[in-house]
């Protein structure tokens, strides 16, 4: 008769729990995690890549026990994190330029392998650094199976300079450069490209997606990825309150709409196949998604309703859940 | 000095820059009243000893549950728990079983014999309780650990009132009953039964008393006249009730019929079905929906094959059957006769039309006020008389007192008694200091709204095993059987915990800023006000509310 005793109040979702044995809590719940990335950054209130960075180099240095080095792509965690001479890192960082970051940690890399170091190295940027300017290097870098792990912060758009489209950019949103402007106001259907099933095409060890919204799915795909050797990429859904116009309270809830509407799949794929994917708890309608972004905001003001474009989101959102299998009979 | 080419300045680190002025609003953590405390009578603090119960520290509960309740087997098994009808988690799936908890509690203390904690040093105070009921209990054990002489005396020959004269055995075991009364005169309560008190007066002026609290039960049955009837064949709910107490056989026949709709009905109709009546039904003159009996009550009734005549009252009771007129109910509710009669067979019938207190004891006494049958208190309970005090279903509950626009209705349970005797027994204490009794401010009540529901997985409500219906129509065996020690930790374990901080750690691994500071197990969280920026992530992915942002002064 009696039930097996689970944690359900909080489930595993929270970081952590009293309840829970310290094994099964996340290492941010942990006062010895490494703040890699501390207090005093400048990045903007309720930042998700700075939050997002934090939980991957934390969990990164729990893995290589510290002995780890981060490459970084110009961009905001860049110049948020090292306004010269302060440093919010605590780790030894580097940074080059905007495109290069592949190409300095595979560089990085051979130096420790050559010098007999047992250092790991971990590569960073955005959106516009990963997937536009840096993506040849980053290219090169998973046919060569190069022993980096990868990660690209995915705010979807040029945040640090102003709020410019990148190939990351969803349709329909605005920026400064998709103006809701025109019969079309916002980004074009049919552009833009997918960086991790592109990573997928290289046949790397491991490519998988993450977000702010889920922290134990975070940290334990940095942990698996650190566990293994060759070219790693990890893509990390990180909502920017400056871009998309979002209460900085609401980072966290707008990662998880994005993961509960389908528009953000997330999953895990070794040697170009899908190994894994997160079944949505709760689905709701893109629009849930869309609703509380002032980059989308042109969908619904004027007092109509862009019917065909956000049917035209929720295609994509329906194509996700289809294609990644996200809708299953599954408790959280 | 020795610098590398084109260095100039040391590495500094980041946290030189305070970014803590870039605040407009600032978090703050709060303990915010979880619903269930609000809405418990007795004043539980419900999510208080859930907490403990979650980690397995069933003794640290029951003694938490107990510095506001002694009587947790009992109110386990016979509170209708308007905690659990104020739950948040009844938003989320279902209401914790806060009820099976507190009675799986209960059950545990007796069973291990723990001691209700010790009183303070003796003040040479003496008390005078009059009645041993749930609210004369619960004064009684108040005012025993404030240090009082406590004295309580009881006209019948056992202790409990309505709780063992009114309750019957198959809801409330007579066992657990006497296990948690024996606790209370274990902190050295002086229980003189059988001895009614019929001037208070007298009584403390002869014997010393300082104070007095009286708190005596609604015994008396209220009369309706019923043509045809014949005194043989009626008698009232309550009298059958006690004599099924006394261990006598009340005169019943095959088809009784029990005219009421209130507990007290369904409890003499289900008690009639146990004595062996083939037959046995309620009569109530209004619709199901306005029924004063609880809803779970009604349930069990009809599975032990109770029927239900609504919008009835009864005309005659001839030999053999009752001639009830059909009413109909307008959508106010306001009922009138339809002139259509109906025969009901019946060869016995039950009154439970309402239960009244003897004033008598109390109506003497210089400066009480009597109005409509209670007793009028003021804010600290006292009577008219000073030094006398009254509480349970002598005087109005509280919702009454405080004129909160709620209809004056005196709901008189035995939980509502229990908080009355612990509230009284505040302010005895106070009064007997020569001070008065101040209640502290309420918290703010935590609302469904301010938590993130997300957090928290499904979990069904444990449904606590029933016994076979069989057994229950023809034993006093209890209906509602206990929870074992793993569902009651499951099912302490789906409280939400309210408004209350659980250091789930969220708000210390969601902080973009590295701005919260984790103090230690059991020492919660504190804002590192130098760093945060006020973005207000750790409020709005707090799973409890137990974080507000508050504006920051210019």
């Amino acid at each position: 008769m009696s039930q097996e005793v689970r944690f359900y109040q909080t489930g595993t979702l929270t970081a952590g729990n009293r309840l829970l044995d310290p094994g099964s809590r996340t290492v941010q719940a942990s006062v010895d995690r490494s703040n890699a990335l501390t207090s005093g950054h400048r990045a903007c209130q309720g930042c998700g890549e700075a939050l997002a960075a934090r939980w991957v180099l934390d969990a990164a240095m729990r893995a290589t026990s510290g002995r780890l080095i981060a490459v970084n792509a110009t961009g905001c965690l860049e110049v948020f994190t090292t306004p010269y001479p302060e440093s919010a890192w605590q780790l030894p960082w580097m940074h080059s330029l905007f495109g290069n970051a592949a190409a300095v940690a595979t560089g990085v890399a051979a130096a420790m392998r050559v010098s007999g170091r047992d250092v790991r190295v971990l590569a960073q940027g955005g959106d516009g650094g990963t997937t536009d300017i840096g993506f040849g290097c980053l290219s090169g870098m998973f046919e060569r199976n190069d022993d980096v792990l990868y990660v690209c912060y995915d705010n979807e758009a040029y945040m640090n300079t102003g709020v410019q489209r990148s190939s990351a950019t969803p349709p329909t949103a605005r920026t400064a450069t998709t103006p809701a402007v025109g019969d079309l106001p916002g980004n074009e259907f049919g552009q833009g490209k997918n960086v991790p099933l592109i990573a997928m095409a290289h046949f790397i060890p491991y490519v998988a997606t993450a977000t702010v919204a889920h922290l134990h799915d975070l940290e334990a795909k940095v942990l698996k990825a650190m566990s293994m050797t060759g070219a790693r990429y990890l893509h990390v859904h990180v909502p920017c309150p400056l871009g998309w116009g979002t209460a900085s309270e609401d980072t966290i809830k707008v990662a998880r709409l994005a993961v509960e509407c389908g528009l953000f799949p997330v999953f895990e794929a070794e040697r170009g196949e899908v190994t894994s994917s997160r079944a949505i708890r709760r689905r709701v309608p893109v629009v849930e998604y869309l609703k509380i972004q002032r980059r989308f905001s042109h969908l619904f003001s004027g007092g109509r309703v862009d019917e065909a474009r956000i049917a035209g989101l929720q295609a994509i959102a329906d194509h996700n859940v289809a294609r990644f299998h996200l809708e299953r009979e599954e408790s959280a | 000095m020795d610098k590398p080419f084109a260095i100039t300045l040391d590495v500094g680190t980041s946290r030189a820059n305070h970014t803590g002025t870039w605040r407009t609003k600032r978090p703050e953590y709060v303990d915010r009243l979880p619903p269930c405390n609000d809405a418990c009578p007795a004043g539980e603090n419900t999510q208080g000893w859930l907490y403990h119960a979650e980690s397995g520290d069933y003794r640290v509960a029951w003694e938490a549950l107990v510095r506001d309740n002694p009587l947790p087997a009992v109110m386990g098994r016979a509170c209708y728990h308007p905690c659990e009808s104020a739950c948040n988690r009844g938003k989320l799936d279902l209401a914790v079983s806060i009820h099976a908890v507190e009675r799986f509690l209960g059950d545990l203390a007796i069973r291990e014999k723990w001691p209700l904690p010790a009183p303070m040093p003796a003040t040479g105070k003496r008390v005078l309780v009059v009645g041993a009921g749930p609210s004369g209990l619960s004064a009684a054990y108040h005012l025993a650990r404030f240090g009082h002489a406590v004295v309580m005396r009881d006209a019948l020959p056992l202790p409990g009132g309505m709780m063992r004269y009114g309750i019957p055995r198959y809801r409330l075991p007579r066992e657990v009953l006497d296990a948690e009364v024996a606790k209370i005169l274990d902190l050295g309560v002086a229980l003189e039964t059988g001895r009614r008190v019929d001037d208070i007066e007298r009584a403390m002026k002869e014997e010393g008393f300082d104070a007095c609290f009286a708190a005596v039960g609604a015994h008396l049955a209220n009369r309706v006249e019923i043509p045809g009837s014949d005194a043989s064949r009626m008698l009232d709910a309550l009298d059958l009730l006690r004599q099924v107490e006394d261990g006598e056989t009340p005169r019943i026949g095959r088809r009784v019929a029990v005219y009421g709709g209130g507990n007290t009905a369904l409890d003499a109709a289900r008690t009639a079905k146990r004595l062996g009546a083939e037959e046995a039904c309620i009569v109530y003159r209004r619709t199901r929906a306005l029924m004063p009996a609880h809803a779970s009550e009604v349930m069990e009734a009809t599975e032990e094959g109770i029927q239900l005549h609504w919008l009835s009252t009864i005309q005659r009771f001839d030999e053999g059957s009752l001639v009830v007129e059909k009413m109909q109910a307008d959508e106010n509710g306001k009922l009138s006769p339809t002139g259509e009669l109906e025969r009901i067979d019946a060869d016995t019938l039950v009154l439970a039309v309402g239960q009244s207190v003897d004033l008598s004891v109390i109506e003497r006494l210089s400066g009480v006020h009597v109005k409509d049958g209670v007793v009028l208190v003021d804010a600290h309970m006292m009577t008219g008389h000073p030094g006398v005090f009254a509480g349970g279903d002598m005087v109005p509950s509280a919702e009454a007192r405080s004129g909160s626009g709620l209809p004056a209705r005196n709901e008189r349970t035995i939980t509502v008694a229990v908080g009355h005797g612990k509230q009284a027994a505040r302010n005895i204490d106070a009064h007997l200091a020569g001070t008065t009794w101040k209640a502290p401010p309420r918290h703010e009540l935590a609302t469904y709204e301010m938590l993130e529901p997300w957090y928290y997985t499904d979990a069904d409500r444990t449904v606590q095993p029933i016994l076979a219906r069989v057994r229950r129509q023809s034993s006093f065996d209890e209906v509602q059987l206990g929870l074992t020690e793993g569902d009651a930790l499951f099912e302490a374990r789906r409280c939400l915990s309210c408004g209350n901080c659980f250091e789930c750690d969220n708000c210390y691994g969601l902080c973009p800023d590295n701005a919260i500071i984790k103090l230690g197990p059991g020492k919660r969280f504190r804002v590192d006000l130098d760093f945060c920026k006020g973005c207000g992530i750790c409020a709005s992915e707090c799973p409890c509310g137990a974080i507000r942002m508050l504006p920051e002064e210019a």
